[in-house]
This record gives structure tokens, C-alpha cells and sequence, in this order.
């Protein structure tokens, strides 16, 4: 809403206010103040002129040669108008006046002849092309009214106006009016205002003579008041009414429909007029469109109606949309002499569904679908017809027509000062509480500290007791609240188990040396169902997909975290960003059905995706790129963070490579995968050697169980051997290991590969496998002959199971 | 004899502090010190001295043992040192070669706002709670006084996958939840940080995927006056003890009475300037007491009852803590954004 602080003031005394002071107050008080701008930032020196003359420019086709009067003498000014001619009122920048955008007017010759200032255009003065009536679009601008020669043109055409734009919410809809303003400014700053009755010079006919009303669908339409107006004049309306349409974003058009649109500013209320003789018919019936009705509304758009949508008719064909537009039909004319002036109610959630399904937003449509004051409608209908009658030639017909089952009634909130008080930790006054009213206007029947509040039906937002705190609230001033701390029960905060673990995990990942990224959860299909965990694959039936996507980029929830992982590694390679290592703690969504009627499941996962160099220590020749032992590492880690342990088993996955893949498991349960990445993936963006982690946090989080008891360290020595072993080259290291431990039981605490060969000295399709083995008693000092004991049992189970010879 | 044994003395310290390397030493030590030194021979032609002159001699052949010993193993230790430092001295390095670097990562600012925020309100005694990402339409709206055809549905034009499901706008559904599993009769003291989603297209401030995280308190007697307290706290605590909170009328459906807050600006320090619109102040969150008819629908009587919440967008948090100017800078993962903001 844009409010001319020059009409506010005509409404209520604002004087001893800046705008912006003012902009302040209401901001804190109730109404949120966009911003305040001045309709013509430094201009100046613009005057009435009076064209004496004009001829053409002796020297140039398109210009003419004026001489005009500005009040005090008259100047030679050259013009390039086409609508420019004698006896006109134009607006003058003398030399030395300032047009926006700081541009200086000087006296200057143009073709041979002397120019003492400018006439100027409403856009050269600094209004919004889409402000500009019609008439004056490709030219200067003429007064439409008498005005004095050398007379201040700024004020006239109320460029000395600054607009204060409000950002209303959707409860706010009464401020939708320059009167409604008008009441929440008088409660900011106690002041006076209140909405001027209206003054309509009936004449001795009546309008029933002219006109009946039917309405069908009552609960679509409780009021609906047809006034007549004959003797229209149809023309250009005052220059206030223009300046005050301006101000507000409001293109003037002629008098009939500048009336209406001003009443709709000034009361909130739409009003709509139709040509009497285009209606072509002696009754208004509202109802509800067929499905497949046509209409031609205002904008020349053909529109097809369904039985939803509530139109007014002449009985036979549709003239208006309720609410949102009329018809082409009966539009007002140049030369429309009769007119039908319609003030109704329509109900707000009609409007809005015709609105939206036409993709039609009017200022009617916006007050309609927010609903308007039920004891302003009638008004604003006799307003409007005052002002026909004023400015438009207008006799209006007594007695509005209408049909009228409207509620009126105002609601009555009850509050009493002790229970307001609780809720806002305050210790306001019984009479404080009186002045709140009373400078907001609402009436009431006090008895000690209660309150029977009567709620006018301006107000449609406040229905309960906490609408009226917060009236009482602000009012009283946010600012003036204490500052207190909750007095309640207390409770201990703090994190759940599995929040903590998150945080350790990706503390852990960070020190690790991977990045934390977040990445969208909604993926094109086609990367939603790649590189998913096969666990998971095995659940989900499709990828979850929304039902209306705003493009295919982001239609459904992904089940793996990796493809949009891949997307932002891609994304900083095509930046010469080359070395990445990131990862992601987010969930995933997961449906067994085909087609999704309940939740997905969500489920919590860590993934990673790695790249380029790992580690580069340039002058020690020092140089390692990402592989998958260095992924398997950092999962390795994380598994010891957890004090878990994970097992590792090679597998075949689409998207990975078919040699550098394996499953994860802890425990028994499958928990997700490792590898890298295919090369025909990497290729595809641009992504040189890239290996991922997938894993189901959610999962790790439910083994993890905290330490129970303190482990002694060990008091007796440990005593280490190696072994080496040659075996076939698919046997793989884990399972050696398994077999060692086994049979080495229970001496044989820790196992760990310390060296793979293959090549020279071997013989074809063998490798050498070396281990170094931990043999300890926790009770007391191991001899070496229990040593060497078990270590013999062990090398013959490796023989038996695994047909491994020492390596000699 | 006694003689004979200072001398020896005089002799042997002598030697000692002639002695330049370790091997010297030790020749002096076996001269003087060995089974087979004058010393030993000394002790060994006693027999001849008188029973009062025996242990005369003998303390005094010890004390002499001893001072050469101990003079030998001064020396010696100082000797040692010397050579060490030289055969270190050797050793040296260019100490301002570049180490071997250490692979660091880190978090996500976002992440690092959200768990800022996380632990100050644990610090006041709030549980952090969590909910699905995929809502009902009940929890979404209807339990936070949204009924379907409500006016401000269109403030928030929502990602659906059927018409009962769809992506949550807000987190404030995990508010209704958690209310709902407390019977009407148990006080809640929560936050929720976590991902919404709206139909937004996404360009310098508009994201389709965002992160929100809202406070909720419900307990007998909550007063906005505690509402007030516990933001300036947080403002204070995030963005500077100097800073000056305002709280100012607004709108949500699920609060009543609903206020924005504002911190002042600390750009021009409240006098207005271009980065607060000229106002002096910005705006950070929404808040209000919770609306009775949320109150109701989770079981509690409103009568009884009564609540705050607030929710806040830490991108934007983000945006105006560190002058991240584009929105989608949080979902990009460039490497260069995310390691900015490692020390956030
Ligand atoms: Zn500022």
C-alpha cells in the first residue's frame, strides 16, 4: 500500500511529524514502513505557464517557437511537442530550475533561436511512466483546470509529495485504505480522525425504476447495491483526484473510473461501473457461471468460467467476474451517459479462486480476497456517487438497489488487565488499558478490570482474546515490555546421543581433512537413483518424486548424497579447483512404495568424495594422489572412532569401478560402500581418478554403544613377529588375517599387513603377503616357546586353508 | 705416605684438566684409578704403618680416589657435551623450508552458525529436536492454524508430492510434533534447526532449499517479557554485546501476538545508512506467543497454558554475520567459499 503522506495529512494532523518520524512510529506500532520516497527528489523551479503563442520554429519542422507566460514575464521557450498549442497550462521549468536526476534547465539557443526554459512531460517531472494518463504519454503534460500562471507546478501536481510504502500482512487488510491508515496512524499518535459521512444529493427518481437485483448464491454474495447515476459526463476527473491516484501507483483514466478507483484508496472498498446501455438490461442477477461460459473482460482477454466462479449477469450473459474484472461489454465509454454502480461484498475465498485460476491480481481482487469492512460497503457506493455527482455531471437515482443479508454485527472480545499482564510480564493499568481503546477507537463496557471489547468490523482480524493482547501489546509499546527470563520448570538441555555422535562424526571427517558440504536434496530423476547403497536400493522402490517440480533440475529427493557430491567436485574442477575432498552428513529418502501415500522413510547417511592430491610435499618429492586406500582409510578411521568394527568385501556396483569397489559391513549388517568412481562417469565430469564413501550413519549410530568399563593397559610385555607368506594373488589379505587370528587365539591380539609383493622372485600369479603378528597374555609374561607354538599352529592353518608357504 | 698421596693428587688433576678428548680421560682414569695405579699401590703398603696411622691413611687415600674420580667425570661430562654439540651442530637443517602439510578440513558455515546458536540455547536449558523433511499437510498447516484455503498458504508456496505430502516450508511441524507427545501437561523447552523447502527460483536471495531453526517454549506463565529476554540474549550473544534488539508488530498464523525482530544496525551503529535502508536497524527473526488454536490442537488448554516461539533463517544470519552476498554461495560448494569460513 502506498500512502501520499499529503492526502494522510488532509485525514488526520501529522503535522508536527516528519514522514520518516512518522514512518518510524507506525513501523514500531503496528505496520511495517517499506520505505518513504519523495515523488520528485530535488526538483524545483517548475511554475504555471500560460501559452500565449505558438508557432513553428522558423528553422525546424518538428519544433515550435512559444511564448508563455510564467506569472512575472513572459519567456520564449522552444518546444518539440506534438501536443503542445496555444492557450494551453503547461508546467514550466524556468532557467535555473532542477528536473530529477539533478538536470540543471539553462538558457540556451536551439537552431538559431533563444530558449528561456522547458515545457515539460509528467516523466520529465519525474512520474512513473505507467502513471501517466494516456492522453499526455508522447507529450508535454496541460493542467486540466484553470490555474494561475507562475503558480508553484511542483504542488499542483503534488510533486512535493513523499510516499510512505507499507508492507502489510495478510491480517493487516484494513490498512488496505487511506481511512484505515488513517485509524492506525490517529491509535500510533493519538490523534483525531474519523471517516467523513457521506453526501450524496439524491435526486426525486428513484433508481428501482431503472434497475432490480437478484442474487442466487447468498453465502457467495450477502450484499450486493446497485446505485444509478444518469447525466454522466464522462471526461477528465479534478487534478487532486489524478495527483492522489498517482501517488498511490494508480494510472488516471477518465472521471467515472478515477471515482471509483479513488473510493477503493480512500475506503478500501471496490467498486465497479458498468455502461448502463451497453448492460442492456433492467436487472442485475449474480450467480455462479456455468462451466464453459465465455466472457470478455476489460483486458480483451476471452476467459471460459466454471461453475466455481461467481459472475454478475443482466440475467442472460455475464458482465463482470465477481471481484476480479468486468466485462468488455458494458465498459464506460467516452460517451456513456447512465451508469450502474455496483458496491458489494463477495466472499473472500470466491475471490481468491477466480483470482487465481485467471491468474488475475487487481487491487479489487487483493481487498476482496482479504475481505472488506461489511459496514463500509454501502458507503463507499454513495461516496463514489457523490463524487460522480461532483465532478462527473452525475444525478443520482435515490436509494441503492440491493439485496442485503450482510452481518454487520461487530464481535465483542472480553480481556481482563491481570490475565494481559501475565501474558506479557507486564504491569499495565486498568486505565492504561482504557487509553489503548480509546485511542484505538474500539468501544467497551468496563467493570474493575474487565473489559467487554466492541471489535468495529473495519477490524476483521481480531476474534480472540490473544488478538486483543497484541492490540493492547503495541500500543503499549514492544519497547516498553521488560526483559525477563523464563521462570519454569527447569530442565537440563542438551544434545541426544545421536546428535552427539553426528557432531563427532563430522568433527572427526573434518580433522580427517574432508571439506563439509551441503548439497540440494532434490535431484534430477535420473542422478536421484544412481550410485545408491545397495542396502538401500534394496528398500526403495523409486526415488520420491514431487508432484508439480519447477524444472527437471530439482524434481525428486535423492537416495544417495554422492551424484550432487560428484556435481559440486565437478563444479570447482571446471574452476581449476583440482584437489577436493568433501563430505556430507544428510539424509536420504526412502519409499517402499510404488506410488508414495505415507512418509518416506529418512535416513540419516555420511558420504564422501575425493579427488586430485592428497598430500604434495613438493621440495621432498613427496606426492600422493587420492586412492582407495586413502578413502578406506578415513572410513577405517571413523570405524575406530566409533569403536566399531567394519569389514570390507569386493562387489560390483553400477557407476563404480568394477575393480576398486567394496560393500562395508559392521557387524553382520551391510552399512553402505567404497571405491571409485567409473571412469566413464569421471570422464563424463571431467573428473580425473575420484573415489566416494557412502555409509548409513543412522545404522552406525544404533551399534554404537559408550564405553562401559576402563580397559587396564596391559602390565606384561607384548611380543611381536613377522610373518610372510606367499599365496595365490586372489586370496585376500582379510582373509589370511581372519585365519591367523583364529588359530591364534586367544595369544594373537592385533594383525596387520605390513607389505604386498608382486613381481620378480615370485612365481606367476602369486603374491607375498607380510604380516606382523601381536602375541600377549594380559596376565602375565609369555614364554617363547608358547610363542613359537602358536606361531607354528598358525602357519599350518594358513597352509591347510589358504595353501600359504613361508616365504623363504 | 701422605705425602706421596697429595702429590699423586696434584698429579692427577692435573692430567684431568690437561685432558682435551674423552680417550685421554679414561687413560688417566686407568693410570690413576686401575687395579694396578699408585694409588692402589699406596693402600697396598700399609701393612707397614702403625695401628693409629692405618685409618688415617686409608681416609685420606679414598678422598684423593674420590676427588680424582670426580674431577675425571666433570671433565668427562663436559667433554661429551662438547662433542655432541658438534656432532649436532652438523646435523642442522633449513628451518625455513615448508613442513609437510596436514590435510585439514571443516565445516560448512551454515553448520557452524546452526551449532553457535545449538549451544547457547542448550546453555539456557533447550532440547534440540528433529523431524522429517517430508511432512503431512496436517503438521505442515493445519496443526499450525493453517487450515486448507488459509490466505497465507500462498506466503509459502510449497513443494508437493501428493496432496497430503509435501517437502516442509518451516520446521515449525516439529514443533507441533513435539507438543503433540506431551499430553497437554508437560512443559517443551526446544529448538529445531533443519532443511525447508519452497517454490522459490533460485537466484542472489531466493534458495528452493533453505535452512530454518526455530525455538519453541511452552509452559504455565510464559510471558512475552520472556520471550524478549531470551532474544536479546541470543542477539547479544550472536552479533555483539553492543547491539540493540527491537521487537515490532507482525504477522505469523501460528503466533499471536506476532513480532519481528530487529538488531541495531552496526554498520552506521543504529544512525541509518545503506545496508539497513536508511532505518538504523535489521531485521533477523520472527517471533511471537504461540496462537491458541496451535496450543489447542497440540492439547494443551490454552487457558493454562502459554508459549513463545521464534524462527530464523541462519543463511541469512550468515549473510549479514560475514557479508555473504549471494544466497546460493551455500549450495554451491565452491572449495573457496568453504574454506573461508573454516574458522567461523
Ligand atoms: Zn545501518
Amino acid at each position: 500500500m502506498l500512502v501520499s503522506s499529503n492526502w494522510l495529512q488532509e485525514l488526520i494532523d501529522i503535522s508536527s511529524y516528519s514522514p520518516e518520524e512518522l514512518a518510524e512510529i507506525i513501523t514500531k506500532t503496528g505496520i511495517e514502513v517499506e520505505s518513504v520516497t519523495p515523488v520528485a527528489e530535488g526538483v524545483s523551479g517548475v511554475v504555471v505557464g500560460y501559452v500565449e503563442s505558438c508557432v513553428q520554429h522558423p528553422n525546424a519542422d518538428k519544433l515550435s517557437l512559444c511564448q508563455v507566460d510564467v506569472g512575472e514575464e513572459t519567456l520564449q521557450i522552444v518546444c518539440g511537442a506534438p501536443n503542445i498549442a496555444e492557450g494551453q497550462q503547461v508546467a514550466v521549468a524556468k532557467p535555473g530550475a532542477v528536473l530529477p536526476g539533478n538536470f540543471k534547465i539553462k538558457k540556451t539557443k536551439l537552431r538559431g533561436e533563444e530558449s528561456n526554459g522547458m515545457i515539460c512531460s509528467l516523466q520529465e517531472l519525474g512520474i512513473d511512466e505507467k502513471d501517466v494518463p494516456k492522453e499526455f504519454a508522447d507529450g508535454i503534460f496541460v493542467f486540466p483546470e484553470d490555474v494561475k500562471a507562475g503558480a508553484d507546478a511542483l504542488s499542483l501536481l503534488n510533486l512535493d509529495d513523499k510516499i510512505i510504502e507499507l508492507g502489510l500482512t495478510p491480517n493487516r487488510s484494513d490498512a488496505l485504505s487511506m481511512a484505515g491508515v488513517a485509524y492506525e496512524v490517529a491509535a500510533a499518535i493519538d490523534g483525531d480522525y474519523e471517516l467523513q459521512e457521506e453526501d450524496v444529493p439524491y435526486s426525486n427518481k428513484a433508481a428501482g425504476d431503472l434497475i432490480s437485483v437478484e442474487v442466487e448464491d447468498k453465502q457467495a454474495n450477502p450484499y450486493y447495491g446497485a446505485f444509478i447515476i444518469k447525466d454522466i459526463k464522462v471526461g477528465a476527473s479534478p487534478l487532486w483526484m489524478r495527483n492522489r491516484l498517482t501517488a498511490a501507483g494508480i494510472r488516471p483514466i477518465n472521471n467515472v473510473v478515477d471515482i471509483t478507483n479513488y473510493v477503493l484508496l480512500e475506503y478500501g472498498q471496490p467498486l465497479h461501473a458498468f455502461d448502463y446501455d451497453r448492460f442492456d438490461s433492467d436487472k442485475v442477477v449474480t450467480r455462479r457461471a456455468k462451466d464453459g461460459e465465455m466472457i470478455t473482460t476489460l483486458d480483451n482477454q476471452k476467459r471460459e468460467l466454471k461453475n466455481h466462479h461467481l459472475v454478475i449477469t443482466n440475467g442472460d450473459e455475464a458482465h463482470a467476474i465477481a471481484g476480479v474484472m468486468g466485462g468488455a461489454k458494458s465498459e464506460v465509454q467516452e460517451d456513456t451517459k447512465t451508469l450502474i454502480l455496483e458496491a458489494a461484498y463477495f466472499d473472500p475465498s470466491v475471490v481468491r479462486q477466480a483470482s487465481k485460476d485467471h491468474g488475475l491480481r487487481s487491487e479489487s481482487s487483493n481487498r476482496f480476497e482479504k475481505g472488506v469492512d461489511p459496514n463500509r460497503v454501502e458507503r463507499a457506493g454513495k461516496r463514489a456517487c457523490e463524487l460522480l455527482a461532483k465532478y462527473a455531471g452525475g444525478t443520482v437515482l435515490s436509494g441503492a438497489v440491493s439485496v442485503d443479508q450482510l452481518d454487520r454485527s461487530e464481535k465483542t472480545v472480553s480481556i481482563k488487565t491481570s490475565v494481559i499482564n501475565d501474558r506479557l510480564g507486564t504491569s499495565i493499568t486498568n486505565e492504561e488499558i482504557a487509553d489503548i481503546l480509546r485511542r484505538l477507537q474500539f468501544t467497551y463496557e468496563q467493570s474493575g478490570e474487565h473489559f467487554d471489547v466492541k471489535i468495529p468490523t473495519r477490524r476483521g482480524d481480531i476474534e480472540l482474546f490473544e488478538d486483543m493482547l497484541e492490540e493492547v501489546a503495541r500500543i503499549f509499546g514492544y519497547d516498553n515490555l521488560p526483559y525477563t527470563l523464563p521462570q519454569g520448570s527447569s530442565q537440563a538441555g542438551g544434545l541426544t546421543l545421536e546428535q552427539q555422535l553426528k557432531r563427532k562424526v563430522k568433527s572427526y571427517f573434518e580433522g580427517a581433512g574432508l571439506h563439509e558440504t551441503i548439497t540440494y536434496s532434490l535431484t534430477p530423476k535420473e542422478r536421484s537413483q544412481m550410485l545408491v547403497s545397495p542396502e538401500i536400493k534394496r528398500q526403495a522402490q523409486s526415488p520420491v518424486g514431487l508432484a508439480m517440480p519447477m524444472s527437471e533440475d530439482h524434481s525428486h529427493l535423492r537416495l544417495s548424497m554422492l551424484p550432487e557430491l560428484l556435481q559440486s567436485l565437478s563444479y570447482n574442477v571446471a574452476r581449476k579447483q583440482k584437489d577436493l575432498s568433501y563430505y556430507e552428513v544428510g539424509t536420504v529418502f526412502v519409499s517402499n512404495e510404488e506410488q508414495v501415500t505415507k512418509q518416506p522413510k529418512e535416513i540419516l547417511r555420511a558420504s564422501g568424495a575425493l579427488t586430485g592430491t592428497w598430500i604434495s610435499h613438493a621440495w621432498q618429492q613427496e606426492k600422493k594422489e587420492v586412492d582407495f586406500y586413502v578413502v578406506k582409510g578415513i572410513v577405517e578411521g571413523l570405524s575406530a572412532q566409533l569403536d566399531l568394527s567394519f569389514t570390507y568385501e569386493k562387489t560390483k556396483l553400477p557407476h563404480m569401478h568394477p575393480g576398486r569397489t567394496a560393500l562395508v559391513k559392521s557387524g553382520d549388517k551391510e552399512i553402505g560402500f567404497i571405491g571409485q568412481v567409473h571412469p566413464k562417469l569421471q570422464k563424463e565430469l571431467g573428473l580425473k581418478d575420484t573415489y566416494v564413501f557412502d555409509l548409513n550413519a543412522e545404522e552406525l549410530f544404533a551399534q554404537y554403544t559408550k564405553e562401559e568399563a576402563f580397559q587396564a593397559i596391559p602390565r606384561y610385555p607384548s611380543v611381536s613377529r613377522d610373518i610372510a607368506l606367499v599365496v595365490d594373488e586372489q586370496i585376500t589379505s582379510a582373509a589370511i588375517a581372519h585365519t591367523i587370528s583364529e588359530a591364534g587365539a586367544p595369544l594373537v591380539k592385533d594383525v596387520q599387513v605390513f607389505d604386498v609383493y608382486q613381481g620378480d622372485h615370485l612365481p606367476e600369479g602369486k603374491k607375498s603377503l607380510a604380516f606382523n603378528l601381536l602375541y600377549l597374555d594380559p596376565h602375565r609374561t609369555l614364554k617363547d616357546q608358547e610363542v613359537e607354538e602358536a606361531h607354528d599352529k598358525i602357519l599350518t592353518a594358513v597352509k591347510d586353508e589358504h595353501e600359504a608357504e613361508l616365504r623363504g | 705416605m701422605k705425602e706421596r698421596l697429595e702429590e699423586l693428587k696434584q698429579e692427577a688433576l692435573e692430567k684431568v684438566s690437561k685432558s682435551e678428548n674423552v680417550q685421554s680421560l679414561k687413560d688417566v682414569r686407568v693410570e690413576y684409578l686401575g687395579k694396578k695405579g699408585p694409588i692402589t699401590e699406596v693402600l697396598r703398603g700399609m701393612g707397614k704403618l702403625s695401628k693409629e696411622e692405618r685409618p688415617v691413611i686409608g681416609q685420606l687415600a679414598n678422598e684423593v680416589r674420590e676427588s680424582i674420580a670426580a674431577a675425571i667425570d666433570t671433565k668427562q661430562t663436559r667433554l661429551e657435551d662438547e662433542e655432541l654439540e658438534k656432532q649436532l651442530e652438523a646435523e642442522s637443517i633449513d628451518v625455513t623450508l615448508p613442513g609437510r602439510p596436514v590435510r585439514v578440513g571443516g565445516p560448512h558455515l551454515l553448520t557452524s552458525i546452526v551449532e553457535e546458536i545449538e549451544d547457547l540455547f542448550i546453555g539456557m536449558g533447550f532440547e534440540i529436536k528433529e523431524g522429517p523433511e517430508v511432512e503431512t499437510d496436517y503438521y505442515n498447516f493445519e496443526a499450525l492454524n493453517l487450515p486448507k484455503g488459509h490466505p497465507a498458504r500462498d506466503m509459502q508456496d510449497s513443494f508437493y508430492i501428493t496432496e497430503e505430502l509435501l517437502l516442509r516450508t518451516h520446521t515449525s511441524p516439529v514443533q507441533a510434533r513435539t507438543m503433540g507427545q506431551k499430553d497437554g501437561n508437560e512443559p517443551v523447552k526446544m529448538i529445531c534447526p533443519g532443511k525447508v523447502y519452497r517454490r522459490d527460483t533460485d537466484d542472489a536471495t531466493h534458495s528452493h532449499q533453505f535452512t530454518q531453526l526455530e525455538g519453541l517454549l511452552v509452559d504455565k506463565h510464559v510471558r512475552m517479557s520472556d520471550l524478549k529476554g531470551v532474544l536479546n540474549a541470543f542477539a547479544k550473544q550472536m552479533f555483539g554485546a553492543e547491539r540493540d534488539i527491537r521487537l515490532r508488530p507482525s504477522f505469523f498464523p501460528f503466533t499471536e501476538p506476532s513480532v519481528e525482530m530487529d538488531i541495531s544496525c552496526k554498520v552506521c551503529e543504529g544512525k541509518g545508512c545503506s545496508v539497513c535502508k536508511g532505518t538504523g536497524w535489521i531485521e533477523i527473526l520472527g517471533a511471537g506467543m504461540v496462537h491458541p488454536n496451535v496450543l489447542e490442537m497440540a492439547g494443551y488448554d490454552p487457558k493454562e497454558y502459554s508459549g513463545f516461539a521464534f524462527g530464523m533463517g541462519p543463511e541469512r544470519i550468515a549473510m549479514l554475520k560475514y557479508g555473504v552476498d549471494d544466497i546460493r554461495n551455500f549450495y554451491t560448494n565452491d572449495i573457496r567459499f568453504l574454506e573461508q569460513y573454516h574458522k567461523a
